[in-house]
């Protein structure tokens, strides 16, 4: 139900560039998303993810560069194209004083949509409980979870989220992860924005990782952790070894101890580990590889922060 | 269900769900009607005392001439004491053929007043009893209406100064509100035509504007405030809807270039008030200044207010419909066009 042939690429983006004034939000950014992908951005705040879905759903004009959206430009306005995505402001937009199905009913009729469906939406996040409560009275996860509801009631083709996991609780993050799957599942092309690394990790088929307007990397999470070519650590209580014993085993890089944790730093785990096993040290041991925090860390130069 | 149904529909619940705009555009509006209208009911019947002894021709003529209130006394004395008090301007004694007037020279107007009053009643008298024609006639009549007391006046006045109020912030906080809070990005990613938004915004404002004439017109009719409506209040329905488009449009403009609802409630004000006190919603206008009255011609809710008037309680013709109305669609296209041109979906 594409209309563009299955398979094909649902979105072209093309060296767009935003300024305002003397900052460029958005400076040079390209990248495709395949129809049935999961692409997720991710970016330090103020990196320029919200101004670069902007432009893609249609909401801002780029300064250069163009937009392909299901075969279309998105700028000006397309009748014909807007109810074929689904959007999800990063703050909610909702009628004052509504009630939560009440705010889906006056989405879903905006888009021809009768209303039998309303009630498995709110099912769906998690909101039938709070049916019938209104929009100022909901917390702020369930908001969010109202507002993804009102990105998903018209069915679309693709789905635009930004940042729909922030405010929410690890529960409800869990539950949103299983609907955003199961809405991957149906053949939506969904694009995520978030600050939640390990979340991108287990979602996302792609991730671009943005900072200062423009896509520093662009991969695979796997592949993109990979590339990396990051240590692995491992973990020790302290005082279990001495840290001059383990800074003379083999593959050794760094060794540090802060007092309760001791932490080897190795690109080759297998024999370091064969000789904390000989020392019967394995009790307790953690081994951590890189991630995608890592990747991250080494790209932006900064300590992530969620 | 479509588009402007179910926007008409969001918009009315969540003004019907906000106390606070309740009670602004319904109750608050509608006490002005209920206040003035019980404080100036008997301002027409504003009438002269006279203290009166004695019972003869012209004592009893005084009771029956409708100007005056009349107060029996049984001695002279006690009359005089009561104008010597000031309580009343003055006291008739009639003895006979002897009329003595007594009164309190303090007040001149009074005075002179109660002086014509009773010299004239006596001077008829005179005529009477010398059983002849009078030879001169005089008819007086005042020029008013004689219908058009305070409620009559009062509720054109305030239900068309309650509909500028109501269309003006209705119109501007809500699309403040609408762009802040994201709802008309959103709204604009939805396959509905910008018309569409702005025809449920009319639609809304309508309702409001309907429920608003409805009750006030409706408690003014009550035997309390006796509000009698003219044979041709049918046609003040035109003026109330260009009156409300003209008064939707400013707001909109309002809405269109405020940035924060504080600001967008400080330009309604500035807007709505001098209006309200110069177009003759709370006091008649024709009483202030030629210059006043010249300025105020300038503001919609005047033409407005003159139309309610003429059509509700004046009993005007047709005729009178097309200056009010040709003033109010012309500021409304020119208004609204305006707003057009500088509205924006974002911030
Ligand atoms: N309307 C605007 N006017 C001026 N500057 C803006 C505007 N919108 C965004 N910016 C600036 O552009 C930059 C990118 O903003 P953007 O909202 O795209 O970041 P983001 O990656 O979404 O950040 P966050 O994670 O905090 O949501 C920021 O420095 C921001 O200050
Ligand atoms: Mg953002």
């Amino acid at each position: 139900m594409t209309g563009n042939g299955g398979g094909g690429d649902a979105i072209v983006v093309s060296a767009i560039r935003k300024t305002y004034g003397e900052l460029t939000a958005v400076d040079g950014v390209s990248f495709t998303v395949a129809e049935g992908e999961f692409f997720g951005i991710l970016g330090p705040n103020g990196a320029g993810k919200t101004t670069t879905l902007e432009i893609v759903e249609g909401l801002r004009r780029p300064d250069a560069g163009s937009v392909t959206l299901l075969g279309e430009n998105p700028w000006p306005r397309k009748v014909k194209l807007v109810p074929r995505i689904g959007v999800q402001l990063q703050a909610s937009a909702f009628f004052e004083k509504l009630t939560a199905r009440e705010q889906l009913q006056t989405f879903a009729s905006l888009y021809g949509k009768g209303t039998k469906n309303i009630d498995e939406m709110l099912d769906v996040v998690g909101l039938a409980e709070k049916a019938n409560t209104r929009e100022d009275k909901l917390s702020g996860g369930q908001r969010q979870r109202l507002s993804i509801a009102c990105a998903l009631v018209h069915d679309p083709d693709i789905v635009f989220l930004d940042e729909p996991t922030a405010a929410l609780d690890p529960q409800a993050r869990r539950n949103l992860w299983d609907v955003l799957r199961e809405i991957r599942s149906r053949g939506k092309t969904i694009v995520y924005t978030t600050h939640y690394l390990d979340e991108a990790e287990a979602l996302c088929d792609r991730v671009a990782i943005m900072d200062h307007g423009t896509i520093l990397a662009m991969d695979t999470p796997a592949a993109l952790v990979r590339g990396l070519d990051a240590p692995a650590h491992i973990m020790l209580d302290h005082g279990v070894l001495p840290v001059d014993d383990v800074r003379g085993f083999t593959g050794v890089d760094e060794v540090k101890d802060d007092g309760t944790t001791l932490t080897i730093t190795t690109r080759k785990p297998a024999p370091v580990l064969s000789a904390l096993a000989e020392r019967g040290t394995l009790d307790g041991l953690q081994v951590r590889t890189a991630t995608l925090e890592d990747v991250f860390l080494d790209l932006t130069g900064r300590e992530y922060r969620a | 269900m479509n588009a402007f149904k179910s926007l008409s529909i969001a918009g009315a619940k969540g003004f019907l769900r906000d106390k606070a705009a309740v009670f602004f555009i319904l109750l608050f509006p509608l006490m002005f009607l209920v206040i003035f209208g019980l404080l100036f009911r008997d301002a027409g019947t504003d009438k002269i005392k006279l203290a009166v002894v004695g019972d003869g021709p012209v004592v009893r003529a005084l009771s029956q001439a409708g100007v005056v209130e009349t107060q029996r006394f049984d001695s002279a004395d006690a009359a005089v004491a009561t104008v010597r008090a000031g309580d009343l301007p003055g006291a008739v004694i009639e003895n006979g053929t002897n009329v003595q007037l007594r009164f309190a020279a303090s007040d001149q107007n009074q005075s002179g007043i109660v002086n014509g009053l009773v010299s004239s009643v006596v001077d008829k008298a005179n005529v009477a009893a010398t059983g002849q024609q009078p030879r001169f006639t005089f008819q007086p009549s005042q020029v008013e209406d004689d219908s058009l007391n305070a409620i009559q006046y009062l509720t054109p006045g305030i239900l068309s100064w309650a509909v500028a109020s109501a269309g003006v912030f209705g119109a501007a906080m809500t699309f403040v509100q609408w762009r802040r809070k994201q709802v008309l990005r959103r709204l604009w990613l939805a396959p509905v035509s910008p018309a569409t938004v702005l025809m449920s915004r009319i639609g809304v404002t309508l309702g409001i504007a309907i429920s608003q004439a409805v009750l006030f017109v409706g408690i003014a009719c009550l035997p309390l405030f006796g509000l009698r409506l003219a044979g041709t209040w049918w046609l003040s329905i035109p003026v109330f809807l260009f009156g409300m488009l003209a008064f939707f449009a400013i707001g909109l403009l309002i809405g269109s270039f405020a940035k924060t609802e504080e600001a967008a409630n400080g330009a309604a004000q500035i807007v709505v008030l001098p209006m309200a006190f110069l177009s003759g919603t709370f006091f008649p206008i024709d009483r202030s200044p030629g210059w006043l009255q010249t300025v105020s011609q300038i503001f919609p809710l005047r033409h407005m207010n003159d139309g309610m008037q003429d059509f509700l309680v004046r009993g005007k013709g047709i005729e009178a419909l097309v200056v009010p109305s040709a003033i109010l669609i012309g500021f409304t296209l020119v208004v609204g066009f305006v707003a057009t041109r500088v509205f924006r979906w974002d911030s």
